[in-house]
């Protein structure tokens, strides 16, 4: 491991993309669950989601895509040498993971004030299909929501490199990986948006 | 040891222009929301989040432009999670 | 640790070539061979946790009523039992340990893609482990659930769930973070001229594994947050009482549980595609056809997981669904012991000690794989369902299977990291003692099984007593031979006879550098011309 060779950017993002597929498979089973439990509850899924708040959920995603849009817009910026630009953006990404969370605090301290929270009385004494409802939103919006803290936190670290100058132009495969797994937070968030919110 | 890295940028305009049409399809899920479309509801909001997905894989995440073994590995996985969520419906949809 | 070096430090090769030999130079060493030896150590030490404990239960089982414990402690005690084999022995086995140990050096590589993420994976090892034996000793106690935790007793038993699942959520993030590093070690490691038709069967069905902790582990991981979830929050996603379904439990349990199986089995199909050949002085037989079949598991294998669910309340349909694709993966199965059968035909058989092992689990797996056709098909697993004849059947895949593997790939291997032999009679007695005492054990827990004796219980009907006896004096010649074996392997790693060279003439590449293999594994990047089993082109005799 004395040598020096050069690094093997492809082999990098070889495995970010397989660590994606584990993330994928991770809010896969919870997918699976609410396949499942949709097909046996319909109406009491319907029901459920109309207690959540579309407004929220639509804000979330557009200030979600935007934050893809600073992150891939930073991978741009520093493969052209742009350093000061690309820390702009990163910058953007963080910005917009905050008011993600913040919007999700809004969301969840409203829901939790009404009585809605897993293994609350209130759900426990209603239909049994919105008590799995909400029981699947909690675990899947609040595992997204970690997802988001991990990728904020992994983006600092990689800006603070970037400023740093250890991630520049000729070396930014980190950076790269680093983006995809925001990405990814947002694919999976893609899917939530509308079966949580919007369905029935 | 393979020597095969290759660089491709994607420009600003173009990934502006993919945020675009990631905006214009929220919207349009939103919209197909409010339709009476019935059970039909939920494949029309899978299909629009395919394609955003879509987009966001091939454009932010550079899989248009990486070799054709991430395209693969990327199908292993997705087909790996339709299986697993179709064959558990065999027990679903028939008990 | 200290005795390790002073004793192998006349072999030199990466024990000393780095000019570091303290505690630290190995648990935070990068290097693939040493941290492939960390996990060796730590694997065969819950062996030896996980196989005493066997031998405890067993004890149990001697006579009918309570004969060294009570009901309680009995269910404790199978439930650790199966959590260390599984998930802190067969698991991480072979692909972490040996898998570590030979695979970079097999595909002409200095060293894994990532390794530091290698490191990590065994640290989490490591962790994962503490924490799931904190759970034994602190809180409510051992689980008593069994190692498949299903609710909704794991939900409300008093007992450690909590922790102990989460030690075991720890442990499924360091199987993917080594299923990760080899994929992608494999893609982009090779040396010039190790092409995919080259590559050694062992990397071959590593490979395998390797996509099937991938993308299978992540499943257990959300699985176990589940249950956490239902026993901390009550979120109720099981209970039916408030809409949720059990059923589903299985459903995602099993989904891993089931590919973990080929996790467990075929990188031990990788180490008999290697000894076999090499034993048989023959290349070795279909070598595109085994190469294929470890895919062909991989996937077939992910099919199936309903057939552990044959009497849960799945709908019947289902039922037949999964029965039928079960046959399926016998085919790749049979693909493989047909091809090391006609391997061995008209081969120059030596009938060395790893060699032996390699026999064994062509013998032993072909018996629990027939075995598990009966299990596999609906109508017959209805009336063997959690009986003695499911433990038969899964002991003979897994301690006959890859246990036997992993032993033969001791002997095979080792001599050559530790540039030190064991002495091969003792070897050979251990195996003899280990092959009878197995079959005398686990054939007679199948037959117990057909004959209705239900598994996990502490106590049996007085018909069922002769043949426990047998069963439990089975499980004593079974660890006589294990104490010898390991005993020899000890003795002879650290001070036996110098081992030099390639004495069996394999023609993978780690019989072609130094022994021990120095860190850097090459002197320079090797360039291949020959095939894993062309023992021509490698020029062994």
């Amino acid at each position: 491991m004395s040598h020096e060779e050069p690094k093997d950017e492809v082999g990098a993002k070889l495995g970010m993309w397989l660590f994606l597929f584990t993330e994928l498979l991770l809010f896969g089973g919870l997918f699976i669950l609410y396949a499942v439990y949709l097909a046996r509850y319909p109406h009491e899924f319907a029901t459920a989601g109309h207690e959540l708040n579309v407004a929220f959920g639509a804000g979330n995603t557009v200030v979600l895509l935007t934050s893809s849009l600073f992150a891939a817009m930073a991978v741009t910026a520093i493969k052209r040498g742009e350093r000061g630009r690309a820390l702009a953006l990163l910058g953007g990404t963080l910005g917009c993971a905050m008011i993600f969370l913040a919007i999700k605090y809004l969301e969840w301290s409203a829901k939790i004030g009404h009585g809605i929270y897993p293994g609350s009385p209130k759900l426990a004494a209603g239909p049994p299909g919105e008590s799995v409802f909400f029981g699947l939103y909690y675990l899947t919006t609040g595992l997204h929501g970690i997802h988001v803290l991990i990728g904020g936190v992994l983006l600092s670290w990689i800006g603070a490199r970037v400023k740093g100058g250890s991630i520049h132009a000729g070396d930014n495969v980190a950076l790269e990986n680093g983006t995809l797994y925001w990405h990814l937070v947002d694919l999976v968030w893609i899917f939530i948006f509308p079966l949580y919110y919007l369905i029935l | 040891m393979k020597t095969d890295n290759a660089e491709h940028i994607v420009d600003y305009r173009k990934l502006a222009a993919v945020w675009l049409a990631l905006l214009a399809l929220t919207t349009a899920t939103v919209v197909v929301s409010r339709l009476e479309l019935g059970a039909g509801k939920v494949w029309a909001a899978l299909a629009i989040a395919c394609l955003k997905s879509g987009l966001v894989i091939a454009f932010f995440m550079h899989m248009k432009y990486e070799t054709r073994l991430f395209r693969i590995i990327l199908f292993v996985a997705l087909v790996t999670l339709a299986i697993f969520i179709g064959l558990t419906f065999f027990d679903v949809l028939y008990r | 640790m200290s005795s390790v070096q002073t004793t192998t430090a006349a072999a030199g090769g990466f024990w000393r070539d780095s000019g570091k030999t303290g505690i630290g130079s190995w648990i935070f060493s990068t290097d693939h061979k040493r941290i492939g030896l960390l996990y060796l150590y730590s694997v065969l030490g819950f062996f030896l946790v996980g196989a005493t404990l066997g031998l405890l239960l067993r004890l149990e089982l001697m006579t009918p009523g309570r004969t060294i414990m009570g009901a309680t402690t009995y269910n404790a005690l199978f439930t650790v039992h199966g959590v260390v084999m599984i998930f802190l022995f067969i698991i991480p086995g072979i692909p972490a340990s040996f898998g570590n140990l030979v695979m970079p050096i097999q595909i002409g590589a200095r060293d894994v893609a990532f390794p530091r993420l290698n490191l990590l994976s065994w640290w989490l090892y490591a962790i994962g482990a503490l924490v799931v034996l904190t759970a034994l000793f602190t809180g409510g106690g051992a689980p008593d659930t069994g190692w498949t935790f299903y609710v909704p007793f794991s939900a409300r038993t008093g007992t450690n769930v909590s922790v102990a699942v989460f030690g075991v959520f720890i442990l499924g993030f360091s199987s993917i973070l080594t299923g990760i590093n080899f994929v992608t070690t494999i893609h982009r490691l090779r040396a010039e001229g190790m092409n995919w038709g080259r590559l050694p069967l062992f990397v071959w069905s590593l490979y395998a594994t390797a996509w099937v902790q991938i993308l299978a582990t992540p499943i257990i991981a959300i699985t176990l947050v589940l249950v956490i979830a239902e026993r901390v929050l009550g979120t109720g996603l099981f209970d039916p009482g408030r809409g949720g379904d059990p059923i589903m439990f299985q459903h995602l349990f099993w989904i891993y549980s089931h590919p973990a199986v080929y996790i467990m089995i075929l990188p031990a199909m990788g180490v008999v595609s290697e000894i076999i050949p090499v034993f048989s002085r023959k290349p070795i037989f279909g070598y595109k056809m085994i190469a294929f079949s470890s895919i062909a598991i991989a996937a077939a294998g992910s099919l199936v997981w309903g057939h552990h669910m044959y009497t849960s309340g799945m709908s019947d349909t289902a039922v037949m669904v999964f029965s039928f694709l079960t046959f399926i993966v016998a085919i790749p199965s049979a693909i493989k012991v047909f091809n090391w059968v006609s391997t061995l035909y008209r081969g120059s058989i030596s009938l060395e000690a790893p060699m032996l092992f390699a026999l064994s689990f062509v013998l032993l797996f072909s018996i629990g794989g027939l075995s598990g056709l009966i299990l596999g098909a609906a109508a017959t697993d209805v009336h063997v369902h959690d009986t003695h004849f499911v433990v038969g059947h899964f002991h003979y895949v897994m301690f006959g299977g890859t246990g036997f593997a992993f032993f033969g790939a001791a002997h095979y291997w080792l001599p050559k990291f530790y540039g030190r032999r064991y002495k091969e009679k003792p070897a050979l007695i251990g195996w003899a003692l280990m092959f009878v005492g197995f079959n005398v054990t686990y054939f007679t827990m199948q037959v117990l099984g057909i004959r209705g004796m239900p598994r996990r219980y502490y106590d049996y009907l007085p018909e069922f007593a002769p043949l426990n006896m047998v069963a439990t004096v089975g499980s004593w010649i079974l660890a006589a031979g294990l104490i010898i074996m390991i005993v020899n392997l000890w003795r002879g790693l650290f001070w036996g006879e110098p081992f030099q060279g390639n004495p069996w003439g394999g023609a993978t590449l780690e019989w072609s550098v130094p022994t021990p293999p120095p860190t850097e594994n090459f002197e320079e990047e090797p360039v291949v011309s020959h095939g894993p089993y062309d023992f021509k082109g490698a020029g062994v005799p």
